[in-house]
């Protein structure tokens, strides 16, 4: 009998603890996925824009990003800004800002082919006096076409030999964006 | 003690032969409580005349020429409580009496240790026992567990450690702990065991199925791990450890105490503290691999021969930090670890715990009663809820850098009854029922979508088990087990990734909402398994015995291998589960011989294990994010052969030193692909010796050589992509080398211990040595092999009391 009775309380408090309230589930958009990188080159002394898109909005893989990128002038010097979103929030979260906040930690790389004539140079820096590479200058030299690689890597060494000058080979950290680009100069 | 009672005893009756004349009689019989067994020689004596009797061999006493009046009756019997009762004697009468035998076999089994595997004889298995488990006191439950010949471990840097039992782990091993299933999230390959390993006085590892009341899918095998049991005497006794560490600059204190009384009630209590920094390489620092761990329990009741309770509830709460060079990017980054020797991230010494960190904490409360009935047996009445809350805290930006980006609550009841049927001549059979109700809720505030959704599980199961003792020499035993199990899971899909799967073809019925880029689905699974074990033990001898066993187990696809989807920064691989996975069936052959002659001893068992559709997880594809490309890892099922041997040896070259050596290995071979099996433990070997000197207050010394073989038996499942080359600015095609496994090694350990005895307690100190050459390895089964090294030297001082 008693242990009858232990067996009904027992099932109780099975019964009492089980009531759960998370019945309704809720959806979760990703907050922190980086969908989209933009890069906007304006032509020194013109309102000229041309743009880089890379966009992911699924961003997990399942289907192909969309790249684009306009054709750049040969010998021409562009004022060039790097912004990353998140367009799954709407209005799109602009994440850019985190970045040039925690830009110690930070830093974009522009990595071109051999075979493409541009030069680059940081025109931004973090608290280190270290750049982060936001906002850069791009010149352009004789028509040329090839890859142009850009990656913002987060918690590298931004004091090994070379990195400050854009040299990615000794920085370490991880990759938050890679994203290559067909480039045409023309 | 008797004798003097009785001398005493003859005397008080010479005397009372002179008292007045009366002629009734009281008579009966004495047992045993437990199995009715008669007590022979038990005494009763009337305290007021002093007359007693003593009981023949059958338990029957009798006592003539007593007046009718009042008596208060003390029954005596060596090993067992006196039992006083109080009685009215106008007539002559027949009582029996029944006394509790057990006092000093639960003292002698305390000592031996054999109360904690009185069930699980027959199984092939291995055991931690509490000495050992004491010098083990500073390792992860993961860790004390791999020193057992034929377990090792699947780690994720040096803190994560997941025991493997001849080849498999993870959900294939069951954890028992105080006799209750561990439901803590064990799918995860960096989910280690929630269980402190000193609120263990016991651990046995079963290496199979076999012990089928604990559950029918242990198609690895089963860990069963005891706190102390509280003695039936009133005694108080306790222990404390402190180990101090110089890897990891750190150490822990654990504690113990207990109290119990002889009517049987009892109260015990355990807390531990583990704090440790970054760990070292020989050649570096580990950076972010502390520890911070902390650990408690209590538990309280009553332990009658014929009835009683118990109540106990343990938390285990942890913080593990992640080497942070392991948190990587993409398959570029990948690439560069592999081919550098150096972690990408090494920073100096530090306490600090950072992300990407682990953050766990683990309830465990459980309540149980038995009531032993008579002629039957004994029926046990089990609640156990467990609460398991894990953190994981990712690499994150801005705000939401102290945020979790996975957060998993794990609510379990289980509720269990089990009969013990002891009644019946070389009989023992146990029946069971239990069910269990688990809720699964991944909490949405991370704002990451869910690695795990959110599920409910209901589960049903009974067994039958039984041992036949034939003679002496030979005892059977068998079982069989039926579980359901039904899965009620809530789970977001993104459009593309449920179409890329091709989802809608095989299970259109499961959208119950479309978000546009995602769709909320509702896979509900029933499953239907049944397991079985059968087994013969047959002592040749004194000195050999041999026991062969043969278990099927079934298990079902975990919530991990069904729904997992998404990017994993440890190996920067996309996890892909599968609905359609179906249940996996293993057909496990066990055995095991073992023999002592003159000074040697030893065991072999070797064993065979057929898995069919056996799950592994291997990298199939690459997919491209804004990250980069990386690598794709789908579930997928084969048909898969273990076959393997576990040996062990002792030779005592003198009373004083000793020898021991064991080596453990396994062939894995997925039949259907006609290749081995990942992540399968390689060849390895222990060799130890130990020598004690007396002279020197009995100091012993030890020195162990640990040798791993290099594992050639892996699957090619390197690939080739893309890579960003930097000097050349272009994507170059790359092959991606994530099959190879890491040379053989070799280490060395020492240790030296004394113990000390001192007024009202022992002391005992032990210094080790681990990794004495400093030696830089790294291993096999450990998934940050492409980041770091194994840790370098570690000496430990370790200072026990008991008292």
């Amino acid at each position: 009998m008693k242990s009858l009775k232990l067996v009904s309380i027992f099932s109780f408090l099975a019964v009492f603890f089980s009531c759960s309230d998370d019945d309704d589930v809720e959806i979760i958009n990703e907050e922190e996925v980086i969908t989209t990188l933009r890069v906007t080159f304006i032509k020194e002394n013109t309102n000229e824009i041309s743009t880089f898109l890379y966009q992911d909005l699924a961003g997990d893989g399942s289907v192909d990003p969309m790249i684009s990128a306009d054709n750049l002038e040969a010998n021409t010097t562009y004022i060039g800004s790097v912004e990353f979103l998140n367009e799954l929030e709407d209005p799109a979260e602009n994440i850019t800002l985190e970045v040039v906040e925690e830009g110690e930690e930070h830093q974009v790389f522009f990595i071109n082919s051999t075979s493409l004539n541009t030069n680059f140079s940081y025109l931004d820096t973090d608290a280190n006096n270290n750049p982060i590479g936001v906002e850069f200058s791009l010149t352009t030299g004789d028509a040329s076409t090839g890859n142009l690689s850009v990656l913002l890597i987060h918690d590298g060494d931004k004091f090994a030999d070379g990195v400050a000058q854009g040299d990615i080979s000794n920085t370490g950290g991880e990759t938050d964006i890679e994203a290559n680009f067909n480039v045409v100069i023309e | 003690m008797k004798y003097i009672l009785l001398v005493s005893l003859f005397w008080a009756t010479i005397f009372n032969s002179f008292s007045q004349e009366c002629t009734l009689s009281l008579s009966g019989k004495i047992t045993d409580t437990h199995d009715d067994s008669p007590l022979a020689f038990a005494i009763i004596m009337l305290k007021e005349t002093g007359q007693y009797a003593e009981a023949d061999k059958d338990g029957n006493y009798q006592i003539s020429k007593l007046c009718p009046g009042k008596y208060t009756l003390e029954i005596t019997h060596i090993s067992c409580e006196n039992v006083t009762q109080e009685i009215q004697l106008p007539h002559s009468k027949k009582i029996d009496f029944k006394l509790e035998h057990h006092l000093d076999e639960l003292n002698e089994v305390l000592l031996t240790g054999r109360l904690y595997q009185d069930a699980n004889t027959y199984n092939i298995s291995k055991e931690l026992t509490q000495d050992e488990i004491d010098r083990f006191s500073n390792l992860s439950f993961g860790e004390a567990v791999a020193e057992l010949n034929g377990v090792s471990s699947l780690k994720t840097g040096a803190s994560i450690n997941k025991p493997i039992i001849q080849g498999m782990h993870s959900a294939r091993v069951l954890l028992i702990n105080n006799n209750v299933q561990m439901e803590d999230q064990q799918w995860g390959v960096d989910h280690a065991p929630n269980i402190d390993i000193n609120s263990a006085a016991n651990i046995q590892v079963i290496k199979g199925a076999s012990a089928l009341r604990y559950g029918g899918d242990a198609v690895g095998g089963i860990i069963v791990s005891t706190p102390q049991k509280a003695p039936l005497k009133d005694t108080l006794f306790g222990n404390s450890i402190l180990n101090l560490n110089t890897n990891g600059r750190g150490g822990g204190l654990t504690t113990s105490l207990l109290k119990s009384y002889s009517n049987g009630w009892y109260i015990k209590t355990q807390a531990s503290a583990k704090r440790r920094g970054d760990l070292q390489a020989p050649n570096y620092n580990l950076s972010n691999t502390g520890v911070n761990e902390n650990n408690f329990s209590i538990g309280f009741g009553l332990n009658k021969i014929e009835t009683g309770f118990n109540a106990y509830y343990s938390l285990f709460s942890t913080e593990i930090g992640i080497l942070r060079a392991s948190h990587i990017g993409n398959v570029r980054d990948l690439v560069n670890s592999i081919n550098s020797s150096t972690p990408s991230f090494v920073d100096d010494f530090s306490y600090q715990i950072n992300s990407p960190k682990q953050k766990v904490n683990h309830h465990l409360l459980k309540l149980d009663y038995f009531k032993k009935i008579q002629n039957l047996g004994k029926l046990e009445v089990q609640y156990a809820f467990q609460f398991n809350k894990r953190l994981e805290f990712d690499v994150r930006r801005g705000d939401r850098r102290d945020k979790a980006a996975l957060d998993l609550q794990l609510s379990t009841h289980q509720l269990q009854t089990q009969l013990k049927i002891d009644r019946l001549e070389n009989f023992d059979i146990r029946l069971g029922i239990e069910t269990t109700y688990q809720d699964h809720f991944a909490n949405p505030e991370t704002g990451v979508r869910r690695l795990i959704p959110d599920y409910e599980m209901f589960g049903a199961g009974g067994f039958i088990t039984s041992t036949y003792t034939l003679n002496e020499k030979v005892v059977f035993d068998a079982g069989i087990r039926y579980d359901f199990t039904y899965i009620d899971a809530l789970k977001f899909y993104r459009t593309s990734r449920w179409e890329e799967r091709d989802y809608q073809t095989d299970f259109p019925n499961l959208i119950i909402e479309d978000f546009g880029t995602q769709l909320l689905t509702n896979p509900k699974f029933d499953y239907h398994n049944f397991s079985a074990s059968l087994g013969v033990h047959y002592q040749l001898n004194n000195a050999a015995k041999w026991t062969t066993n043969l278990s099927i187990a079934t298990r079902n696809p975990n919530p991990s291998e069904l729904f997992s989807d998404g990017l994993h920064h440890s190996i920067a691989s996309i996890e892909l589960g599968d609905l359609r996975l179906q249940q996996e069936q293993s057909y496990k052959l066990n055995t095991s011989f073992s023999q002592k002659k003159d000074r040697l001893s030893f065991e072999v068992s070797p064993y065979l294990n057929l898995v069919d559709n056996y799950i592994v997880l291997e990298p199939n594809g690459i997919e491209t994010t804004i990250r980069g490309a990386f690598p794709v890892f789908e579930y997928r099922q084969t048909q898969a052969l273990f076959l393997g041997v576990d040996v062990n040896a002792k030779y005592q070259i003198s009373d004083t030193s000793e020898i021991t050596a064991q080596f453990a290995y396994v062939h894995a071979e997925d039949i259907t692909l006609n290749r081995p099996i990942i992540d399968i433990p390689p060849f390895n070997t222990r060799l130890k010796y130990k020598h004690t000197i007396e002279s020197w207050n009995n100091l012993s010394v030890s020195l162990t050589h640990d040798f791993v073989a290099k594992q050639n038996r892996f699957p090619d499942l390197d690939f080739t992509t893309p890579v960003l080359d930097p000097s050349l600015g272009e994507l170059v095609p790359t092959e991606v080398k994530i099959s190879e496994s890491p040379a053989d090694y070799q280490l060395f350990h020492i240790g030296a211990e004394m113990p000390f005895q001192m007024k009202n307690m022992d002391l005992r100190v032990g210094v080790t040595v681990q990794n004495l050459f400093d030696t830089s390895y790294r291993n096999y089964l450990n998934r940050q092999r492409f980041y770091a090294d194994e840790i370098g030297r570690n000496i430990q001082l370790q200072i026990q009391f008991n008292y």
